[in-house]
């Protein structure tokens, strides 16, 4: 049976892993590649690695990043963060990453999706889409959840699918750093709308949270970073919680 | 020495480090005689069926790979690159492949979420050097939308379960395929790298 994924979530700033609190207010938490290893270790399915500095010298930091993961961890990865070329994707993918995922530059340019599509296949390409609510449905923001789309987060979910992204990183931003749990209608309102796998994140505070996003949430995998990263719980708790629920996870 | 095949589908750099993690000598390769030289190779790719063909026609290297089958050389095709090995693909019409294992690929089902992305479970259907050792329900990363079905089910020694049972893992003579990641499957990923490893230090 496929099992439900469980994912570290690991913000990278000038090579360092932090995790901010609804985007702002970092804390350092160390090494990338130390890390991607002790939660490879720690029985994670997969890691997302998001470059929170996105400028050109940060480039080349996340390339030689993908480099150094890919000798040392043998599972799947993404990294994401101000990718907005065929050719930032190749040289990611390149060194080493599973995928990529895109964000800002999908709204903008939404033929990069099927750019890096027809490049690599579309299980290479994860579209991460930053929803916040509002009185009709979510809204999608762009440049690390700062700028407002007038996009429908349900829609552009639709529409990403068809130009060929493989699948969808959903962040509530109303949830993200709360540690009060997911956005589950969000989850589920999206995981209706397309067929392709859809992470969830935003708002992990404990296992149940987990466990309600990928039920009634309808999510394929659930993204987390605070409660691991600061040891609040391990992911073999999460995921001994989940069995013990009856969700089919990997251990 | 394995050759890994090189051309330009793939995911290359993730099966090399695998293998030099596990000690195992390999190159990334697209040199006919580098391939006929190595004691095994290694197909990988990912994206699709009828460009791999595309480009490994381009590349002036089915016959090479067809060659290299017949004279017994071992051969493990990953993922695009164990649906290249048969007959042909449903994929944008109909594509015609390697046809080193008869059959054909097809596409998963309405209904089923397409890529079919994680971690799924091989149920072993019958003893195979390339899955010794690995425990019976062990779980590794898959991440396709097309999968194959052998004209003979027989030469499956693994199946998995998404809207239906698929063959995961082939192996006829010397001739292995998975249709999951090995590089991407952590440590019981790793081993079956190393049982391919041990079959190629055998020929």
């Amino acid at each position: 049976m496929l099992a439900k994924r469980i994912i570290p979530c690991l913000d990278v700033k000038d090579g360092r892993v932090v995790k901010g609190i609804s985007f702002v207010n970092l804390r350092d938490a160390g090494d990338p590649v130390e890390c991607a290893k002790a939660y490879s270790n720690a029985g994670a399915d997969e890691l997302v690695f998001l470059d929170i500095t996105a400028t050109i010298e940060a480039r080349k930091t996340m390339i030689d990043l993908a480099s150094r993961v890919a000798k040392e961890v043998f599972i799947p990865y993404t990294v994401g963060g101000g990718i907005s070329s065929l050719d930032d994707a190749r040289a990611l993918l390149e060194a080493g990453a599973e995928k990529i995922s895109i964000n800002t530059a999908a709204v903008r340019n939404e033929r990069l999706i099927t750019d890096i599509s027809k490049a690599f296949g579309n299980q290479a390409v994860v579209v991460a889409i930053d929803a916040l609510r509002r009185e009709n449905g979510w809204e999608v923001f762009i440049s690390a959840g700062t700028e407002p789309t007038g996009l429908d987060v349900i829609k552009w979910a639709k529409k990403v699918e068809k130009l060929g992204a493989g699948e969808i990183l959903l962040t509530s931003i109303d949830a993200d750093g709360h540690q009060t749990g997911y956005d589950i209608e969000l989850t589920a309102a999206v995981c209706d709308a397309v067929s392709i796998p859809v992470i969830a994140s935003g708002g992990a505070g404990s296992p149940e949270d987990i466990y309600r996003v990928l039920t009634e949430g309808k999510a394929d995998a659930a993204l987390a970073a605070s409660i691991f990263h600061y040891g609040k719980y391990t992911i073999g708790q999460v995921k001994e919680y989940l069995h013990k629920k009856g969700v089919c996870v990997r251990r | 020495m394995i050759a890994i095949v090189d051309y330009g589908l793939g995911n290359l750099k993730s099966i090399l480090y695998a293998l030099e993690r596990l000690g195992q000598e390999a190159i990334i390769t697209s040199s006919r005689e580098e391939i006929s030289s190595a004691n095994g190779i290694i197909l990988p790719g990912v994206g699709a069926f009828r460009r791999g063909m595309e480009n490994l026609n381009k590349a002036n290297l089915t016959s090479v790979l067809k060659e290299s089958v017949k004279a017994g050389k071992p051969i493990l095709g990953i993922c695009l690159g164990m649906q290249l090995l048969f007959t042909r693909s449903s994929e944008h019409g109909k594509s015609s492949g390697l046809n080193i294992i008869p059959g054909r690929v097809e596409k998963f089902g309405a209904g089923l979420k397409v890529p079919h992305m994680g971690w799924n479970q091989i149920h072993k259907t019958r003893p195979s050097s390339l899955l010794a050792g690995i425990p019976e329900g062990a779980f590794f990363y898959f991440a396709h939308s097309y999968y194959p079905i052998p004209a003979d089910a027989g030469v499956s020694v693994g199946v998995s379960e998404y809207g239906g049972q698929f063959a995961s893992a082939v192996e006829v003579g010397r001739v292995f395929a998975t249709q999951f990641h090995p590089e991407r499957s952590g440590n019981l990923g790793l081993h079956v790298l190393e049982n391919f490893c041990k079959i190629c230090r055998k020929s």
